[in-house]
């Protein structure tokens, strides 16, 4: 399965808070020293919700 | 391309002082969207605000914005409307803020019916002051100042409002991202007062001192009580015990404000 988008993390405005990694319906996010990063970009299906619920403007996703 | 929030926030506000998984940040887009998806120019949008965690808000909004005392962020926006009656005035402010301090400027303003659309961020806590309990703090729940649990019964801002003339109020949660965009977008069409309460997440003052044990577990919470009102008309009071009803709550048209003002300014000139 390819990405259906391109997740941008802003590292400087993330605060770890895990709510886009818990709410990824594909598991793309995970954590890492409390900031998020892309593990598994391909299983992307762009469906923004990360987007939506990061309360910190660090994540943004591109579609393709 | 991904939604460009930061052409509508001052540059260099960001990363913002809200701690790690406060809703705040969830409603600010939501209102950012809203905003867009009326076409509000930045110029002809007045913010405001009183004082707390929810009402630092305008600061990083990047239009006319006006933080004032605590608790009259409704008093100054109603001077700012009657003052400029084309102006889109917003408000944004907490629960503490918006139904403590300012309880009597809040329910007076709705009484009024004046064209403004309120965004009242309720996360059951005074954040900023340090945890204090707020009327939204549910009964039983542990503030800085019920460390025994809180007696006090709590108040329903949407059903106060409704009670106080509100014409437009609604009601959603940060989980619901999408909905606080299209709500708030509702109420700045709506002509009179437009009441939005957005439930949600303090974890910094409120979760940690009630058994949340990470800001997770109180969005998964806001997910489970919110029950949309199509939803709820087919629910008995026993499915609906400790939910909350999200949508539109209440809708009528009324006579405006800064209107009915005008026809007084001209009766004035006749007389």
């Amino acid at each position: 399965m390819s990405a259906k988008a391109e997740i941008e993390i802003i590292e400087r405005y993330c605060k770890g808070c895990s709510i886009c990694v818990e709410f990824c319906p594909t598991k793309v996010l995970e954590m890492d020293a409390f900031v998020v990063k892309v593990a598994n970009a391909d299983a992307c299906i762009a469906c923004n919700q990360c987007e939506l619920r990061c309360p910190d403007f660090a994540i943004k996703v591109h579609k393709l | 391309m991904a939604y460009d929030y930061e052409k509508h926030i001052r540059a260099g506000k960001l990363p913002h002082i809200w701690c790690p998984g406060c809703g705040h940040g969830i409603a600010m887009k939501g209102l950012i969207r809203a905003l867009d998806t009326c076409g509000l120019e930045k110029n002809n949008t007045a913010i405001v605000s009183g004082i707390g965690c929810a009402s630092r808000l305008p600061g990083y909004m990047d239009y006319n914005t006006l933080h004032t005392a605590h608790g009259r962020a409704a008093a100054f926006a109603t001077g700012v409307k009657m003052s400029k009656p084309e102006m889109n005035v917003i408000v944004v402010g907490g629960d503490g803020d918006g139904t403590a301090i300012g309880g009597n400027h809040f329910i007076h303003a709705c009484r009024r019916n004046i064209d403004m659309t309120y965004v009242i961020l309720n996360n059951y806590i005074y954040g900023m002051t340090g945890g204090q309990f707020s009327p939204c703090t549910p009964t039983g729940h542990k503030a800085s100042t019920t460390v025994y649990g809180n007696p006090d019964p709590i108040f329903d801002i949407s059903k106060l409002a409704i009670g106080a003339g509100a014409t437009f109020v609604a009601r959603t949660t940060a989980f619901h991202a999408t909905q606080i965009d299209k709500l708030i977008a509702e109420g700045i069409k709506h002509k009179g007062m437009a009441i939005i309460e957005v439930l949600d997440d303090c974890p910094t003052t409120y979760g940690r001192r009630n058994k949340f044990r990470s800001v997770v577990d109180m969005m998964k919470r806001l997910k489970e009580i919110a029950v949309p009102v199509a939803a709820a008309s087919k629910m008995t009071a026993e499915q609906l015990e400790g939910k909350v009803l999200t949508g539109v709550l209440y809708k009528e048209d009324k006579p405006e404000y800064t209107e009915q003002y005008a026809q007084v300014i001209e009766r004035a000139k006749g007389a």
